[in-house]
């Protein structure tokens, strides 16, 4: 199919202004430009309708600094760039840089010209490259810099532009689109439906389908009279032609009229240097990941940022242009373009990862390198008969099986040569959907041999929070066992798919699985491994268990991974031939780079709650071991658990040195519960989460001395989490009245702010979240890497940290900032609670003290609390007015870590609540 | 300064003529029935009355107008003679005597559309679309005050929530009556957040506006406790203090809506000498949220309220040991 089947019949119309009050359109911004027509051979001249605002910055008296170009794509207008050219006025007259921001309506589009003739890619850059022409010689002119922004179709009629502007182009911005069809790949299913002969014309140009199926798009739902303004220039049929004309110019095939002119800009895209922004809205039926993915691939060094919920409209989804004047702002691009395409070529081959000189507050800065790889131990004990791993049921019915470092380490170099042999290269990402055990250890090691970044997303994300997380991490691979197979195939996850297990050949095609581990030991027989990588290149991807937030990908370098495991040998004392129970999995997988003898107790591991203490004193008792790691959960239950000891079990635990429990905080009790199951061990729980596995640490016997010291100093209080790791700076960002942390990060005790850390161990970045980067590298300078937790704390006059909750957890009341996690406390000294957990309701700034119980006796229904049983909690908490307490039977609580609450939902839930709302459970 | 202050029979209105007096200033009281309050000129008169209105505004620096027709039940016309007429002649006559200070006490009501109300400043008034006679005419009135100020008239409006004490014959004496004869359900569950003003708090902003009005003069404000509490608690906590027993039945919040507007209806075609059980205005108050962002009012005023609820509800309590003895 050709444009020209499509635009049969049709005829020419003028161009026109849109009609007054549309919704967010500065009617001021519009204007109609005559365009000479320089490549056709009719010479005509062509009427555009464009939004420009060089009027109103000339009012202002400003010389912007740049031009933003930016190109609808179909069937939009010039209306989606609305809320641009407002933001860069209003910050243009704040007194911010001046953009000049010109937003086309593409001929037959909007209400440009209807010239009656079909007007395929190559003619739309063509048509774009007449009017920058017309704009340069009209009485406003046009000079560089120029930055490109496009849309769906937009983007690539953007980037031909951009492709043949070097000399005045200064960077490129994208919102969800796509330069290039992947051969073999389908087109996605509702263009081929709008693509279909008999449907095209119908669906696109007699009858509004294709615009009110677009408009559809928008999450949430777009306002009727914004639909309305997007329907305006669109009424009729014989206005929609271009509409069906643009969806026939999709190549669908390589025969097609355009698909040469595609071709062309896809390849040119690979070798702009320019700075690039990409906007993406993962909800897109048609603009999917993939096509971000190859984009990503096309410019490495582009910006990404992409908002999990929002979809192809990204526009109307998301404040798109705050992020984009931010972006604009930080690039190095006023003056000359080419200076800019300079400097970030040269960013491209510096790794990122190094830490400069300078220093905040008065500390060295962190620098990285000079560590031992991961694997080291795995070539050092290569003809080691010790054990490596002991897996105490390695699946169910099965006696307990120990790998030995010998076989480990020959695994590890063959599942390495059999993976480079099927194409698993340096820098792809893999995807680990193996539950813990050897197996999972076994590839883990084998990935980062190579090179491959491995993607781990936690089971307990869920099914959703799992696609999410596979989706966005763009793994190139995909390595699992059957349910992760089978999940990746009915949620078309991308990737080669790799099965641990091997499959009858029906079987394994119908999970698409292309080689078993087995498949790939055989392969890499010969254990001929690529180079090893640098310790600057990505190692792993870490997904965020999403309690705090959707999922986020946490980016690690080898040498961050390699000084998180330096950091926990230094602080536990784990080494060589340590024997280390690993009932907690982050940790377990750091086994074989500590030298330790790991032994995964008898638990399902995706429910910690089901380790018994029987279980872990008979792992203790097959390798002698002298630590105990373990989740919160876990601990809970294997003190509860405590009856079914015998005496045997009971004196193997009396040889254990230290325990840890990591992963949430922990009471006082519970570790003082586990440390008499364990009379000779120091009980530990360190502070740390996904971006920085270990930032703090602290005994049981710290825990007890730092609450009387906090009771001296009259402290905020909350949950001491001990004193920073050697190698960790803890600092604190002071709260503003609104709760935000505005305050330079320092180490003044008393202070109550957002808890900022500097570490080796902490991670690079966040995966393709380029507003959350510069958030967390806000204010820090250059060349130190330092972490904004989200958590609120202070430190004490012994330099020790208290956490006093999560930022979006502070309430903001009309007499002060309150933390929840100290008064939570006072109130769960109270005989009759539970667990309690206290929110704030109401507006930022009036808010008002709610707390919210799970009662000693489990209460059956939500209801007040019994008039003596609030007064006991509003006498507890000493200070703040509490307005009201509820009771409920269950507080919500994470599903992965099954204890932190889910105060995000408790807040709405009492909100509701206490605003006359229906009386339902949490 | 000498003030006038109208309404002052009721609760509030002796709480405002005595909160005044402390400041130093002297009072009169201008109502139908006798004021009662030590140390006060009593005039004995009719808002509704031009004459009556006029001989009160004789030699008087000041005006706070209380003076109000309150009731949940009554005819349009008369909520319109007194909360509208009235404030109308007052302002008038206060224009006439060269008065210069003006506060003239409103409700949240007068901005209150029946939806929840969660941290919220004082919306302006909204006649056209305020819940019920009273609410509607105290709307009317507020725009009238606040439409006379000017630089010679300095006009504030101030807006307490709910208020309660010892001597109340509004909202305690209702909800005691109800609940003693077992009429007061306890809408949905209780739990919406309802703030409410002791009623020494609401007298002392108001003295405290009278005293800034140069400064806040034009605007309207919201006063309140700051302490909101669920309206079962509420409820609960003034029937103990008054000791009765508290309500311990329920109805759905839909139901007790409809219900009182049914009711209300009914007894516009058949009034009887006692108000209706249950007014759909009343099923609102006491089903959704109520309460306010003080922030502005208490910068603005320099007021912060003296009594908590506590206090307040240890005062009504031995304000009511003995007549709960005597009934």
């Amino acid at each position: 199919m050709s444009s020209a089947s499509a635009g049969a019949s049709r005829s020419g119309a003028p161009a026109s202004l849109p009609p007054s009050g549309l919704p967010g359109l500065n009617a001021s911004f519009s204007r109609l430009i005559d365009v000479p027509e320089r490549h056709s051979t009719t010479r005509s001249t062509r009427r555009w309708h464009i939004l420009d605002n060089a009027p109103a910055l000339a009012e202002l008296g400003v010389q912007p600094v740049g031009t933003v170009l930016c190109v609808h794509g179909n069937p939009t207008w010039s209306y989606l760039w609305r809320r641009l050219l407002s933001s860069a006025t209003d910050a243009a007259a704040d007194g911010g840089q001046a953009w000049r921001v010109i937003a086309v309506d593409q001929l037959n589009m909007g209400f440009s010209e209807r010239t009656g003739e079909g007007r395929p890619l190559a003619r739309r850059v063509r048509d774009l490259d007449d009017l920058t022409n017309a704009l340069s010689t009209d009485a406003l002119g046009l000079a560089g810099p120029i930055v490109t922004l496009g849309h769906d179709w937009g983007g690539v009629v953007s980037l031909g532009w951009a492709v043949d502007h070097p000399e005045l182009l200064a960077g490129v911005m994208l919102l969800n689109t796509a330069v290039h069809q992947p051969e073999g790949e389908p087109i996605p299913a509702p263009l081929r439906l709008a693509l279909h002969r008999s449907l095209l014309r119908p669906a696109t140009v007699a009858t509004p389908a294709f615009l009110e199926t677009t408009l559809a798009l928008a999450h949430p739902s777009l306002p009727s009279p914004v639909k309305d303004a997007y329907r305006s220039p669109y009424r009729r049929a014989a206005r929609r032609a271009g509409i069906g004309d643009f969806v026939a110019d999709i190549p669908v095939h390589a025969g097609h009229e355009s698909a040469p002119e595609l071709d062309r800009i896809a390849h040119r895209v690979g070798t702009l240097r320019v700075p690039a922004l990409m906007l993406w809205g993962p909800r897109d039926p048609v603009f999917s990941d993939r096509y971000l993915d190859d984009l990503a691939r096309r410019m490495p060094h582009a910006d990404i940022h992409r908002f999990e919920g929002a979809g192809h409209l990204i526009a109307e989804d998301v404040d798109y242009a705050s992020a984009v004047l931010t972006w604009l702002g930080d690039q190095p691009l006023v003056g000359q373009a080419s200076e800019a395409a300079t400097s970030v070529a040269r960013a491209d081959t510096v790794p990122d990862t190094d830490a400069g000189a300078g220093t905040i507050a008065g500390i060295a800065p962190v620098t990285d390198g000079g560590r031992q790889p991961l694997w080291h131990h795995l070539d050092d004990l290569r003809d080691s008969d010790d054990p490596a791993l002991v897996e105490m049921v390695p699946a169910r019915g099965q006696p307990s099986r120990s790998v030995s470092w010998r076989l480990l380490s020959k695994r590890v170099r063959q599942l390495a040569a059999g993976l480079a042999a099927v194409g698993v290269s340096r820098g792809d990402r893999v995807s680990l959907l193996v539950p813990p055990g050897a197996d999972l250890t076994a590839v883990l090691y084998a990935c980062l041999r190579i090179g491959a970044v491995v993607v781990v997303a936690d089971a307990g994300l869920g099914l959703r929070g799992l696609t999410r997380a596979v989706r966005g991490a763009r793994p190139d691979h995909l390595i699992g066992a059957v349910p992760g197979l089978i999940a990746a195939r009915a949620l078309g996850w991308p990737g080669q798919r790799i099965s641990t297990a091997r499959y009858p050949a029906p079987v394994a095609r119908a999970l698409g699985v292309s080689s078993a581990l087995a498949d790939l030991i055989e392969r890499g027989r010969d254990e001929v491994l690529p180079d090893p990588p640098g310790p600057g290149e990505i190692a792993a991807v870490l997904f965020t268990s999403g309690s705090t937030g959707p999922a986020k990908g946490v980016v690690y370098t080898h040498d961050q991974l390699a000084a998180v495991r330096d950091a926990l040998a230094a602080q536990y004392e784990v080494g060589v031939g340590t024997g280390l129970v690993a009932g907690f999995a982050p940790f377990a997988l750091l086994g074989p780079a500590l030298g330790a003898l790991s032994v995964t107790p008898d638990m399902d591991v995706t429910s910690p709650k089901t380790l018994t203490a029987a279980s872990v004193a008979a792992a203790v008792r097959a390798v002698e071991a002298t630590v105990v790691f373990l989740s919160p959960a876990a601990l809970a239950n294997v003190v509860a658990t405590e009856h079914s000891l015998t005496p045997e079990d009971r004196s193997a635990l009396d040889g254990v040195l230290t325990f840890l429990s990591a992963g949430a905080p922990v009471s006082e009790q519970l570790l003082a519960a586990a440390s008499a199951l364990m009379p000779d061990a120091r009980a530990h729980t360190p502070y740390g989460m996904t971006e920085a596995l270990l930032v703090t640490d602290v005994t049981l016997t710290g825990i007890r001395e730092a609450a009387t010291a906090e009771h001296a100093e009259g402290g905020s209080g909350g949950v001491c989490v001990g004193v920073p790791a050697p190698s960790a700076h803890v600092r604190i960002s002071a709260l503003d009245p609104t709760g935000a942390a505005t305050g330079v990060p320092a180490g003044t005790p008393g202070v109550t702010g957002e808890i900022v850390i500097s570490a080796p161990q902490i991670k690079d970045h966040y995966d393709r979240l380029w507003l959350t980067n510069r958030a967390a590298d806000a204010a820090v300078t250059t060349g130190e890497r330092w972490h904004r937790t989200g958590d609120v704390g202070h430190l004490d006059t012994s330099g020790r940290l208290w956490v006093e909750g999560r930022m979006p957890h502070v309430i903001t009341t009309g007499a002060g900032l309150i933390t929840p996690v100290a008064l939570e406390q006072r109130i769960d000294a109270l005989p009759a609670v539970r667990r309690s957990a206290v929110v704030g309701v109401g507006p930022q700034g009036v808010q008002h003290v709610i707390a919210v119980l799970e009662t000693t006796a489990r209460s059956r229904r939500v209801h007040l609390a019994e008039p003596d049983l609030a007064a006991a909690v509003r006498d507890a908490v000493q200070g703040p007015d509490v307005a009201a307490v509820l009771v409920v039977p269950q507080l919500p609580t994470d599903i992965r870590h099954n204890s932190k609450i889910d105060r995000t939902r408790l807040s709405e839930w009492t909100a509701g609540v206490l605003a006359g709302g229906r009386m339902v459970k949490p | 300064m000498k003030v006038l202050v109208t309404g002052a029979s009721g609760l509030l209105g002796r709480a405002v003529a005595s909160a005044v007096l402390s400041a130093g200033h002297s009072v009169r009281t201008f109502q139908r029935r006798p004021s009662g309050v030590p140390g006060a000129e009593d005039v004995r008169g009719s808002i509704t009355d031009s004459a009556d209105v006029t001989g009160a505004l004789s030699n008087i620096d000041a005006v706070v107008h209380l003076a109000a027709k309150v009731s949940l039940a009554g005819s349009a016309d008369d909520f319109a003679a007194v909360n509208v007429g009235g404030t109308r002649r007052l302002l008038d006559a206060a224009r006439g005597a060269g008065i210069d200070r003006f506060v003239y006490v409103s409700s949240p009501s007068v901005a209150h559309s029946g939806a929840s109300i969660v941290g919220e400043d004082a919306a302006p008034a909204d006649p056209a679309r305020a819940r019920g006679d009273y609410a509607r005419t105290k709307a009317e009135a507020e725009l009238l005050a606040l439409g006379a100020d000017s630089p010679a008239l300095r006009v504030v409006a101030v807006r307490p929530h709910l208020v309660w004490g010892p001597g109340d014959t509004q909202l305690v004496a209702r909800i005691v009556e109800r609940a003693r004869s077992g009429r007061l359900p306890l809408l949905g569950h209780g739990a919406a957040l309802i703030d409410s003003t002791y009623v020494d708090n609401a007298a002392s902003a108001i003295a405290a506006a009278l005293e800034r009005v140069d400064e806040v003069h034009g605007r309207s404000y919201v006063v309140t406790n700051g302490e909101p509490r669920p309206v079962a608690e509420l409820l609960t906590g003034i029937c103990v203090a008054a000791g009765v027993r508290p309500p311990a039945w329920r109805i759905p919040a839909t139901l007790a809506r409809a219900a009182g507007s049914a009711i209300e209806a009914a007894w516009r075609v058949r009034p009887g000498t006692d108000e209706p059980p249950m007014t759909r205005f009343l099923a609102e108050q006491l089903s959704t949220a109520h309460w306010f962002d003080q922030r502005r009012t208490r910068a603005d005023l320099q007021w912060t309220p003296a009594v908590t609820l506590d206090e307040g509800l240890r005062r009504l309590a031995a304000a009511s040991q003995p007549s709960i003895t005597a009934s």
